[in-house]
């Protein structure tokens, strides 16, 4: 460690669900002002804002500009003059990873002192259609999309293909969503706390062959934000205990999926995934939790292959088996994940922080996972045609 | 957000006590399963589906045929002359013409025109009870002694959409008048409204639209409840000060739900739960039930009603049944007779009847 570690110096959060009656930007504004006040009030100079929907469900673009104008953050001095750096970072469901990213690398490099990064989602804004043709603007369009393949459609092919390859039965991924739900039930943040059962998730209504409705998590409504700030800038009276980002990768693939070799190797996962254990000196064994990218069941399986927890086509077994759950070998989804938690679209990476951060700084209640230490964090655009993945670490009690 | 509530403010109370003189339903025979929708566009399933079947309008049947049924039932029970009606208001969102009342042509065949207010009602699902209210103040106000109130629908869902297995037919009507007549007493309503665009339909749109899930909390539950709670309180009472309760009812879950809520048990709910076997009759819905207490109460009897209109609001009904319910009872079909006259028809029949085969 060294004085230019990237502390997470405050969180904020609001529960996931469908936020009929609040607008994007006061989802937003509130996460916001709860991440500066839990950094015990310091004053960005930079803001990265995760978002994919906006411009098309909320018809808003510039959602920097306007997060940092609603969110009293204009000014950059006392001499109120417009300043402050804000812009918004878009890459599908990695939004939020990526704007993590941003604010991490602004830090780090010592251009910014104090960035806030805020993931938002709003999906409550428009209905069904227009909502699936907005979500599908995340594939490649005029390949994929124009086909009609919407992003859980291309999930279910996937699905169906893999369990194909490697003699999954039916119910096979059904460990990922009631590891999910289970968690989520002990986080009051999330959408579903409500644990279900196997028999439950036999009987769903299936959503797109082979997946139903609890192999799909909800889009829905969410804000979440992170203050980072090196280590040396962190006010005095700082009681949280320390957690540095350690390390952060980014990186893509084909966009659609008919041009991958192996459709069922998330390439991209492996690759972020093997760049922050380099980069941090850590081994994979060594991770207390992983959040992966559960947007759908069979992702959460194959992002567990890809990032080396377990071999191609037994990523399922995993989950099987309680090896994800919160006393298993690597916890998974440990406040709920998309499924339980809900999934707020662009916000899914920076909800990943700071429910990281909540493991790492023992404030996860009946969900901590006792003495965590390292935490990876993963979140994917498409079917891991991006995929950002930052590596999380408590450097003090 | 709002202000504390007091009964002296809140609650609608007419000058002398008012009270329902007369009632009567009607509900047509034609009965549509839910599964057989689902047949056609669900994939034949089976589990999930809102209510088990319901009410269709027959090629000869509207709001107009169908409010001349209930009210005449309503006369039937009240036993008064319609020359004495002051106003004949019908509620409903399918009146037959755009421009032309409802109302007149019901009047007219009644015997009660010409000195009578006559005008037809929208607000989505609760114009039946919107016009209950307006009679209750008529009546209160002692400008008139009897005023009749109604509230029918031959819904429409657009084919495959999620309120295609509901939109039913039928509805139910009122004769309004003094309390000392009346074989129920409308002791208060209470009103909740706000701008809540969860179900529409356009000038020249076909069907309805609606949000979806909005639908749900922001719109039916936020209504009903709070026009339930809000009665309530003002009425210094709670659940168990009534025997009976019926809220509007779009499907089974929701009035199941809200009387849960406000702590009212399946057993107070059950005879005006009417939505599984005829669907949702919209401006009906709550007031069909209400007869199908009627049916089944006994002197001194306390209901509590709560509708909903989409757009959005509820109105909420405080009432208690008299000594002279049980002689007008029998004097027109009670409600279930009406659901039991039941033809089982099939989707294409259905879409037949319902004019979904375009003809030109």
């Amino acid at each position: 460690m060294s004085m230019t570690d990237v502390i997470i110096a405050g969180i904020g959060q609001t529960p996931v669900g469908e936020h009929w009656e609040v607008s994007l930007r006061s989802l937003a504004v509130k996460v916001m002002r709860s991440a500066i006040q839990d950094a015990g009030g310091l004053h960005p100079q930079a803001l990265y804002v995760g978002n994919i929907l906006a411009a098309a469900l909320s018809r808003q673009a510039q959602l920097g500009t306007l997060l940092a104008d609603f969110g009293g953050l204009r000014f950059d001095d006392k001499e109120h003059r417009a300043g402050i750096e804000a812009e918004t970072i878009e890459a599908g469901g990695a939004s939020g990873g990526a704007a993590l990213r941003q604010g991490y690398l602004a830090v780090l490099s010592g251009y910014v002192d104090v960035a806030l990064v805020v993931g938002v989602e709003k999906f409550t804004d428009m209905l069904g259609p227009d909502v699936e043709a907005a979500i599908a603007t995340a594939t490649d369009s005029d390949f994929e999309a124009v086909q009609g393949l919407t992003p859980t459609a291309q999930a279910a092919l996937l699905a169906r293909r893999y369990m194909h390859e490697f003699n999954v039965p039916a119910d096979g991924l059904a460990g990922f969503p009631l590891t999910a739900h289970a968690n989520a039930a002990g986080n009051k943040n999330a959408m579903y706390r409500k644990a279900i059962t196997l028999e439950a998730y036999q009987k769903a209504e299936v959503v797109s062959d082979p997946l139903n409705m609890f192999d799909v998590a909800p889009n829905a409504d969410g804000a979440a934000a992170l203050v980072l700030t090196r280590r040396e800038l962190l006010l005095k009276d700082f009681s949280h205990p320390l957690v540095r980002i350690a390390a952060s990768a980014s990186a893509s693939d084909t966009l659609g999926l008919h041009n991958r070799l192996d459709p069922l190797w998330f390439a991209a996962v492996q690759v972020s995934v093997e760049q922050v254990l380099r980069k941090a000196g850590v081994e994979r064994e060594q991770m207390d939790l992983f959040e992966y990218h559960d947007a759908y069941s069979i992702y959460a399986a194959l992002c567990l292959e890809a990032a080396g927890f377990a071999p191609a086509g037994q990523g399922w077994k995993l989950a099987a088996h309680g090896s994800i759950a919160l006393t298993g070998q690597i916890p998974c989804a440990t406040l709920g994940g998309s499924k339980g938690r809900g999934n707020p679209g662009g916000a899914t990476g920076v909800y990943q922080a700071v429910e990281a951060a909540v493991q790492l700084q023992g404030r996860a209640g009946s969900n901590q996972i006792p003495g965590a230490k390292l935490a990876l964090i993963q979140c994917l655009g498409g079917p891991a045609s991006t995929a950002v993945t930052h590596l999380l670490e408590r450097i003090s009690d | 957000m709002t202000t504390p509530l007091s009964s002296s403010t809140t609650l609608l109370k007419p000058s002398r006590p008012v009270g329902i003189i007369g009632y009567g339903a009607y509900v047509p025979r034609y009965r549509l399963p839910a599964k057989e929708v689902a047949r056609i566009w669900s994939g034949g399933k089976t589990s999930g589906l809102p209510i088990k079947e319901k009410a269709v309008p027959g090629l000869d049947e509207d709001v107009v045929s169908m409010s001349l049924e209930a009210v005449r039932n309503a006369m039937q029970r009240a036993g008064i002359d319609p020359a004495e009606i002051r106003a004949v208001w019908i509620g409903s969102e399918s009146h037959p013409y755009a421009v032309k009342p409802t109302s007149t042509i019901v009047a007219e065949a009644i015997g009660a025109t010409p000195h009578v207010q006559a005008a037809d009602m929208e607000f989505a699902c609760k114009a039946g009870t919107e016009a209950m209210v307006m009679a209750m103040g008529l009546v209160g106000s002692g400008m008139a002694r009897y005023a009749i109130a109604a509230g029918l629908d031959t819904a429409q869902g657009k084919p495959g959409d999620a309120l295609e297995y509901t939109a039913a037919a039928g509805g139910a009507a009122f004769v309004i008048g003094p309390a000392e007549e009346s074989l129920a007493t409308l002791n208060a309503s209470y009103s909740f409204v706000t701008d809540t665009p969860d179900f529409w339909r356009r000038e020249y749109q076909k069907y309805p639209e609606h949000g979806q899930r909005f639908t749900g909390e922001p719109a039916y539950f936020k209504h009903t409840s709070e026009a339930g709670k809000a009665m309530l309180e003002a009425s210094g009472t709670t659940a168990k000060d009534y025997e009976w309760a019926v809220f509007h009812q779009p499907n089974t879950k929701f009035p199941q739900r809200v009387a849960s809520l406000l702590g009212f048990t399946p057993e107070q709910t059950a005879p005006g739960l009417l939505s599984p076997v005829i669907g949702n009759t919209y401006a009906g819905a709550a007031i069909i039930g209400l007869t199908a207490i009627l049916d089944v109460a006994k002197p001194g009897d306390r209901i509590l009603m709560v509708s909903f209109g989409s757009g959005a609001g509820s109105d909420a009904f405080d009432i208690t049944v008299t000594d002279k319910l049980p002689e007008r009872r029998d004097k027109a079909p009670s409600t279930q007779e009406y659901i039991a006259r039941r033809t089982e028809i099939d989707y294409a029949t259905y879409a037949r009847l319902r004019g979904k085969i375009a003809m030109k």
